[in-house]
């Protein structure tokens, strides 16, 4: 059977995305730190699908750590989803640089790291697929966010940078952005209703789009076009918005 | 948002408190007084309503499943139709089934639930082998038929009482199909009813649907269905899609009329005193479940269910009575359920005795409630009980007379200190 790597596998829309691809019919490496705490999500899901759920220990921070890692997993993946994902705090970022290297490794650098190792092998075999879940965050600097989002920013230029790479050896790239999504890492935000997805509607939208081989996704679908105005707000008028 | 339950009556305030890990509860339990735990929101009456409401659906993961002996520990959140879902097309049934699989694994024990076979296979606790039990204190117990043997007859039937269910095992059943070969038998009225409940005893499954408002000589006229699993090897299950009711319906559309219309419909349409039928899981065990929000058809006052049950000695003529006080009414829902049950058990509030047990809804009106008053009198003199899982009103004087070991539960809860931390409308209104 053919197994799906899922980095940064404690997060909701991680887990979400772990039920979907078991139910159909995946294997699944569960890969994050402390992954022990998983084991029980991991029980779950085998019983569930009657597929098979392996947690494998994994620092995204820790580059060093990446090619052991990848080529000691006993059956090398036939796809790859990261969602690894730090929103930290913007207030903080902006006066200690230590915050702001968190968010931008563990977005960004850790996150390239190990997909680098990955395309290496995908690309070598002719077949797999990737999918990086980067953000709306991403797609226009705002001051509310702009450190996290310039981390998104760039591994959304990555994964289009990679796609374009690994095209002519049939490997799929995805770029997710999701909006707001009701996880942990948005609780006790002010979200609003209809622009909130649930993990298990983004986990839809993503096992689809991959399914259909897409190249860039939004979920909920709004976003997409929400996004295409905020795009083109001239910056002359954007630097004066709180939005 | 306020909880409701499923009768949509009473409505109170509330504040759920959700939780998917234990320590989040030790939490919950540590800051608030007057919490009851609360499963699906399935329970029809104020069993599970309270000022704080502690919500076990969120703790719902598969925990072990032994493909040798179908014995399957899970967490108390988990759904009935879950179970199903996952286990059915691997040829794995629940022991015990009520007629909804819109529960959780905790609320099937806290109600103890039972299903068409209680007759030969009795209440939903006979499939747990283990439980365990958070107390007010925050310590966790394990509770079974043979360890902590009082807090286990205490909480199997204690509605949620004695502290909150974290994780069950529960034996399933092997099943080779997906469908149940059923028998409907027509009857003209109770005496026949009863006579056929008697012959089709050995059966595994039934139940029968009688019309509530037939007077004289057709009184507990019925169709009785019994029926076992098929043998054919196809467990190709999938749940069947719902149809939903979007919005409260109006109180005029249940009326007198519309109910004995109906009723004469769902009883003619079966021509045959004998008749054979091929059904599956869902139609035979969880024919509501197919329409979503069905209690919606009682208008936004909401209803409640009146389930009693008589011992067998005195069923004949205590039935009499209470289907006469019915049908003379006038009030009382399209359908009222049936049964002959088989032994009761020792668990301190469990439901079922051996006799027969008659359900039926009622929407919220005036003069229901002096109706289910009369109805009472009638169900104590003839030394039966009424269901708590279904209540929302009975007093105190008559839920005692129907429960003798109700002092043994509630000694027990004053030893744990389990009466200043978990309390419902229930548990106010019946002092327990």
């Amino acid at each position: 059977m053919s197994y799906v790597l899922i980095i940064g596998a404690k997060s909701d829309i991680a887990q979400a995305i772990a039920k979907k691809y078991a139910e159909n019919n995946y294997d699944l490496y569960l890969a994050a730190r402390q992954v022990n705490e998983l084991n029980i999500f991991a029980k779950d899901l085998a019983i569930r699908s009657k597929q098979t759920v392996q947690c494998v220990e994994l620092d995204i921070l820790d580059t060093a750590s990446h090619h052991t890692f990848y080529h000691a997993l006993p059956e090398k993946p036939e796809g790859v989803i990261t969602a690894v994902g730090y929103l930290g705090s913007q207030d903080l970022a902006q006066t200690d640089f230590k915050e702001t290297h968190k968010i931008i490794d563990t977005n960004y650098t850790g996150v390239v790291s190990l997909l680098n190792i990955i395309a290496e092998d995908f690309e070598q075999r002719h077949s797999g697929f990737i999918v990086g879940i980067s953000s709306v965050a991403g797609d226009r600097g705002r001051k509310s966010n702009y450190i996290y989002g310039s981390a998104k920013a760039a591994l959304s230029a990555y994964l289009s940078g990679l796609r374009n790479r690994l095209y002519s050896s049939g490997v799929q790239v995805l770029t997710v952005k999701p909006g707001f999504v009701a996880t942990k890492m948005t609780a006790g935000m002010a979200l609003s209703p209809r622009l909130t997805a649930q993990p298990e509607a983004v986990a839809n939208a993503i096992y689809k789009a991959q399914q259909k081989k897409n190249n860039v996704l939004y979920t909920k679908g709004l976003w997409k076009w929400i996004m295409l105005i905020i795009k083109h707000i001239p910056e002359g008028l954007f630097k004066k918005l709180s939005i | 948002m306020n909880l409701t339950s499923w009768g949509n009556y009473p409505l109170i305030e509330n504040k759920a408190h959700p939780f998917t890990q234990v320590k989040d509860l030790e939490d919950i339990l540590a800051h608030h007084e007057d919490l009851i735990p609360y499963g699906n929101g399935r329970s029809y009456g104020d069993s599970a309503l309270s000022k704080h409401i502690i919500q076990v659906k969120p703790h719902n993961l598969f925990l072990d499943f032994n493909e040798t002996t179908g014995q399957l520990h899970v967490q108390a959140g988990i759904l009935l139709s879950e179970v199903l879902e996952v286990f059915v097309p691997r040829g794995w049934f629940l022991k015990i089934t009520p007629g909804t699989k819109l529960i959780t694994v905790g609320g099937a024990i806290a109600s103890d639930v039972h299903g068409k076979n209680h007759h030969n296979a009795g209440c939903f606790s006979e499939c747990v082998a283990f439980f365990n039990l958070m107390l007010p204190s925050g310590d966790i117990v394990t509770c079974s038929h043979t360890e902590n043997t009082e807090l286990f007859k205490a909480t199997c039937g204690g509605m949620g009482l004695t502290g909150v269910i974290l994780d069950a095992s529960i034996s399933l059943k092997r099943i080779n199909s997906r469908y149940i070969k059923q028998t409907t038998i027509k009857t003209k009225n109770l005496k026949e009813t009863f006579a056929a409940f008697e012959r089709y005893q050995s059966e595994p499954y039934s139940v029968a649907w009688i019309d509530c408002l037939a007077k004289g000589k057709g009184l507990g006229k019925c169709l009785l269905m019994v029926g076992d699993f098929q043998a054919d090897g196809d467990l190709n299950y999938h749940p069947k899609s719902n149809l939903n009711i979007p919005f409260n319906f109006p109180g005029f559309v249940l009326s007198k009329l519309t109910v004995k219309l109906f009723n004469w419909l769902y009883y003619g349409k079966v021509f045959k005193k004998i008749s054979q039928q091929q059904v599956d899981i869902d139609t035979f065990f969880y024919p509501l479940d197919a329409i979503g929000h069905w209690n919606r058809i009682y208008g936004k006052k909401g209803f409640t269910q009146y389930q009693i049950i008589l011992p067998k000695e005195t069923s004949y003529e205590g039935l009499e009575a209470i289907l006469s006080t019915i049908s003379k009414s006038a009030k009382g829902s399209f359908l009222a359920v049936l049964k002959l049950y088989g032994k009761a058990n020792n668990n301190y509030l469990s439901f079922p005795i051996e006799g027969y047990s008659l359900a039926l809804d009622f929407k919220i009106e005036k003069g229901l409630f002096e109706l289910l008053d009369q109805l009472d009198q009638r169900v104590i003199k003839y030394g039966g009980r009424i269901y708590l899982a279904k209540d929302a009103r009975v007093s105190q004087a008559v839920f005692e007379q129907g429960y003798p070991q109700a002092e043994t539960f509630r000694a027990l809860r004053r030893q744990y200190q389990m009466h200043e931390k978990f309390n419902s409308l229930q548990s106010t209104r019946l002092g327990l």
